[in-house]
């Protein structure tokens, strides 16, 4: 199976603040990854250290590899931009800009120069119909996103980020704002998306992780502890800090 | 007393200091109104003034004044909105940047007749621009700076961190996130301090007094560089240079100057005023 990233020594710091200490794994391609643990573990600066969303912080600080097909996203020839063309990222609330349905999901397309005016229709259209909201959309395009209900913005903005084609999709606790019936939505949706993208999540929900991923990470004070395919870390898993976690005992 | 008294005391207190502040604007908006309006009609704005300035109207103050303000909009919107934006987005919280910001709060802070003085020094005379709509303009628009930069600044400052994360998440580049997520939102606030910006560069006397103003001109300017008349040179002029000069027309050209620069401050006040209702963040 072929590896999409792959995580090598790999140190985070805020500062003096060590958040990830020395992470080694693979993200596969196609295949959806997801990242559990206990809050302030590291999974969501892990997450962003993916697609250098981290940058921002003045005090951040990495070593390390992260190889995007064999490239190192670190290396000082690296365009941050483009990279985070390539790994979209998905939030933990909707946040739609608050502009019609449509602007919101042609924003990427249009100010990237990726598509041609005359495309910009059919791209937002499949990029509604990619994140299963065109039939309830369609008709109000030009209307406000923020009018949609939490579960549909949120879909919405993964229209969003598809629609600048990306190659991986960060999610971070997408679901964490949605009721059950919206987050049904969406893992159904992740699943169809991995057909295309590769996908890692980061959830605190070990239901969903379990539902819904090929894969798990579970992070523990900014260490993984045990990465695994999904059924065999939930069912059989080799650290006895995982079970204690997993089974509620722990964290 | 007790605490009721106290508290009606104090409302009864605090509304007349209310009064206070707001009677004198309307006694002089009042007033002004009263005795110019029966001056001001079509004629007296298509006009120019006539047998020394005794009659006539103030069509080439009138003009100056349009041409002025559109000139330190020229001057001061690029200049004002890139410094807001450099400020707002890219400026690191270093001695740099606080003495870039001391600067500008202390630009707000002098006084108009210093900035006229700096005007004649600097563009009428060492650069060599003459007493011209060019200097004026430039010593208008510098006056102009610092109140569109920092309502500008605002403006920019106030569109959620969020719409730039999310921007940035697409693949956008910081400059393509600040042109096409975080201005379009800000515009509406860059506007309103424009506006009120150029509203006192329309009303200024001081500064235009030795860059660009003339006492009458037989002529309208032909270019950048030939002087004109401006309308609050010509109401001090006229109230107080010209001997037998009549009452009405000096208010009369105090309410064509009162009503600009109103309306500058209440279209400022109607984009502000619609485009927070229409926000929805």
């Amino acid at each position: 199976m072929e590896n999409k990233i792959e995580v090598r020594n790999f140190n985070f710091y805020y500062g003096d603040f060590q958040a990830l200490i020395d992470l080694n794994l693979p993200i596969r391609a196609n295949q959806i990854t997801a990242l559990i643990g206990p809050s302030g573990c590291g999974k969501s600066t892990f997450l962003r250290a993916l697609n250098r969303m981290n940058d921002t912080i003045s005090i951040a600080r990495a070593d390390g590899e992260v190889l995007l097909d064999g490239k190192n996203v670190y290396d000082p020839d690296i365009d941050v931009a483009d990279l985070r063309h390539r790994v979209g990222m998905v939030f933990q609330r909707p946040n739609p800009f608050p502009q019609s349905i449509y602007n919101n999901v042609a924003f990427g397309p249009r100010v990237l120069g990726t598509a041609k005016k005359q495309d910009l229709d059919q791209i937002v259209e499949e990029s509604l119909q990619g994140a299963a909201l065109w039939d309830e959309v369609k008709d109000k395009l030009d209307k406000p996103a923020l009018e949609l209900n939490p579960g549909q913005q949120q879909r919405m903005c993964i229209a969003r980020t598809i629609a600048v084609r990306p190659e991986v999709i960060l999610m971070d606790e997408p679901c964490s704002a949605l009721d059950p019936v919206a987050t049904l939505h969406v893992e159904e949706l992740m699943r169809r998306l991995a057909e295309k993208y590769t996908i890692v999540i980061v959830t605190h929900n070990m239901q969903q992780a379990a539902r819904a991923s090929d894969w798990t990470g579970f992070f523990w004070l900014g260490r993984l502890v045990e990465f695994n395919e999904t059924t065999t870390l939930f069912t059989n898993p080799h650290q006895e800090l995982t079970e204690s976690y997993i089974t509620g005992r722990q964290g | 007393m007790s605490r009721q008294q106290t508290q009606v005391l104090a409302t009864w207190l605090i509304s007349i200091t209310a009064v206070v502040v707001i009677l004198p604007i309307v006694l002089v908006v009042f007033y002004v109104v009263a005795k110019g309006i029966g001056t001001v009609n079509w004629q007296f704005l298509s006009q120019p003034p006539s047998n020394g300035m005794t009659e006539g109207g103030i069509f080439p103050a009138l003009l100056g004044t349009v041409i002025l303000t559109l000139g330190t909009a020229v001057a001061a919107i690029p200049l004002a909105v890139g410094a807001a934006i450099y400020l707002a987005e890219y400026a690191g919280d270093n001695r740099a940047t606080r003495a870039i910001r001391l600067a500008i709060v202390n630009l707000a802070g002098i006084p108009s007749i210093v900035y006229g003085l700096f005007g004649l020094g600097m563009f009428v005379l060492f650069l060599n621009f003459g007493t011209s709509i060019l200097a004026g303009a430039l010593t208008l628009g510098l006056m102009t700076l610092p109140v569109v930069i920092s309502t500008a600044e605002e403006a920019i400052l106030a569109v959620p961190q969020e719409f730039r994360v999310v921007s940035l998440s697409l693949g956008a580049s910081r400059w393509q996130t600040i042109r096409h997520q975080v201005l379009p939102h800000a515009l509406p606030g860059i506007i309103t301090g424009i506006i009120l910006g150029l509203g006192r560069a329309a009303g200024e006397t001081a500064p235009i007094l030795f860059t660009v103003a003339a006492f009458y001109l037989p002529e309208l300017p032909k270019s950048i560089f030939d002087q004109t008349m401006a309308l609050p040179y010509h109401l001090y002029v006229i109230s107080t240079q010209v001997p037998g000069m009549p009452l009405s027309i000096q208010y009369g050209t105090a309410l064509v100057l009162l009503i600009i620069v109103l309306s500058f401050t209440l279209v400022a006040t109607v984009i502000r005023t619609v485009m927070r209702r229409r926000r929805q963040w």
